[in-house]
């Protein structure tokens, strides 16, 4: 079953349109990484995923269900059931750029909390899925620590596993490695690297090209909130069609 | 010189105020953070007919001096008729206001209310939006992530000032000596007029206050040492990282 599909997203700021008809399909296990110089709109169309911003057109679909969509108020487009919304966020996680941890938790508490307190699990159960998900990024021995205590990178492991213990259809990562040094980000990439590997269904916002390279299924690239050119890793980098994807590779796109 | 007699006589009188300072400022205290809670998250609302009236409540009691407040609750709300005619039915709930205890504490409850509902204010909207952020994508409900993320953030951001707040309500209940209650102030005035000795009888009150704002400020160190851990630098490891 395809586990996310969205159809022609337009988003606009006031008179600013950021998203001029994008559209994603992920299947089981696709790895789809989007690509684009700032301002092109991938944060946001990953953002408007899981409503955390208010598209303006489009329908989204995660692992089968349709969301129920009406236009606000203040002209946005809002879920209709809130109940609805907070399901379907359950399925999928997101991993942020600023890991986005609670700071009065330990690290544990930060991996427990969700499926404690959203999915209702036993502290018992809840408690035995975040070990082994802390084990799995390699972070088991920082579980009673706060996040202020860790490095850049092993707050982003946090985070993943944070996202993994909700067991989600699709992981969304909005540009997970953008604000670690460069030493650090080899750590969370191998880690996203293993997720792929396993078979998770990935959507991906990154700057790193070698990951989009390797790892993915699918390249997007967006530019001025349109999908450029799109395909496989191979095709996009190997045999590139669009002139602005050719600059934006050589670095000549800001 | 010194009347030393004053301290070796007088010391009951002292510690029966000091009995009565202790009630006045923890029960106010307590019922004024218990309040406080909600009515930081109705302020923080984005609707106006929820914000008003606690930002017009924050509004009076932070803007007059508490010993106004207090002249009023004792003394002012006597001359209306219809409050006398409501304790000559008996009416438990505006006898209330007939002693003087009664008025120092809801007036200092209602005090101390205002300014902890403006500090725990604060302390949430100073939530860093992307805990937020993390707490919408994951499906909690506006509930939970008031009782899991924001109110528990909030809570412990809040308690440096929060301790400033219980060290000024312990000396703000001084007033209440002047509505005839003996608390410790009352004590040491009482002291004054019966030896004559102002001096003694009022640093002795305010070394007993001296010593136990000292208690508080311990209490709070220790708490914030708990509470704000997460907050505190790195301590050194041992093993590497």
């Amino acid at each position: 079953m395809t586990q996310l599909i969205v159809e022609d997203l337009h988003k606009r700021y006031g008179d600013h349109e950021v998203l001029k008809g994008v559209s994603l399909a992920a299947d089981a296990g696709d790895v789809i990484t989007l690509i684009g110089s700032s301002g092109s709109g991938k944060s946001t169309f990953l953002r408007c995923i899981n409503f955390l911003e208010q598209p303006d057109a489009g329908r989204i679909q995660v692992a089968g269900e349709e969301i129920n969509l009406l236009r606000g108020k203040d002209g946005h487009l809002r879920v209709a059931d809130g109940k609805q919304l907070q399901r379907l966020r359950t399925r999928l996680a997101m991993v942020f750029q600023h890991f986005n941890l609670w700071a009065h938790m330990t690290v544990l508490e930060n991996v427990i909390e969700a499926p404690l307190h959203v999915l209702g699990m036993t502290k018992h159960e809840a408690r035995e899925r975040g070990m082994a998900y802390l084990e799995k990024v390699g972070i088991a021995r920082f579980r009673d620590s706060y996040p202020a205590h860790l490095s850049g990178g092993q707050q982003q492991r946090v985070a993943i596993a944070r996202a993994l213990a909700m067991e989600p259809a699709v992981l969304l990562f909005d540009e997970p490695t953008s604000a670690l040094d460069p030493e650090l980000v080899g750590e969370v990439l191998k880690v996203m690297r293993g997720l792929a590997d396993e078979g998770r269904t990935m959507v991906v916002v990154t700057h790193e090209m070698g990951f989009a390279r390797e790892v993915s299924s699918k390249v997007m690239f967006l530019h001025q909130g349109l999908v450029e050119e799109a395909g496989a890793p191979a095709e996009v980098f190997g045999n590139t069609r669009s002139e602005r994807l050719r600059q934006f590779l050589s670095g000549n796109l800001k | 010189m010194i009347e030393w007699s004053l301290f070796s006589e007088s010391w009951p009188q002292y510690a029966a105020g000091l009995w009565l300072t202790l009630q006045l400022t923890l029960l106010s205290l307590a019922a004024g953070l218990l309040f406080a809670i909600p009515l930081a998250v109705a302020r923080v609302s984005p609707n106006p007919l929820v914000y008003g009236p606690v930002w017009l409540y924050g509004y009076f009691f932070r803007g007059t001096p508490m010993l106004v407040q207090l002249l009023l609750v004792y003394y002012g709300l006597g001359q209306f008729e219809w409050i006398q005619a409501q304790w000559a039915d008996g009416n438990r709930f505006w006898l209330v206001f007939r002693n003087p205890y009664g008025c120092a504490l809801i007036t200092f409850a209602l005090n101390t209310c205002a300014y902890s509902t403006e500090i725990l204010t604060g302390a949430l909207r100073a939530t860093p939006h992307g805990e937020i952020e993390a707490a919408r994508a994951c499906g909690m409900s506006r509930a939970t992530m008031l009782r899991r993320i924001l109110l528990p953030g909030a809570l412990r951001r809040a308690l440096p000032a929060y301790s400033n707040e219980v060290i000024f309500m312990l000396h703000g209940t001084a007033i209440a000596s002047t509505i005839t209650l003996v608390d410790l102030t009352g004590a040491a005035r009482n002291a004054y007029s019966q030896f004559f000795a102002p001096f003694e009888a009022f640093v002795f009150a305010a070394l007993i206050y001296l010593v136990i704002t000292f208690a508080l400020v311990g209490l709070f160190r220790l708490t914030e040492r708990r509470w704000l851990a997460h907050l505190q630098p790195r301590k050194l490891q041992r093993t590497p990282g």
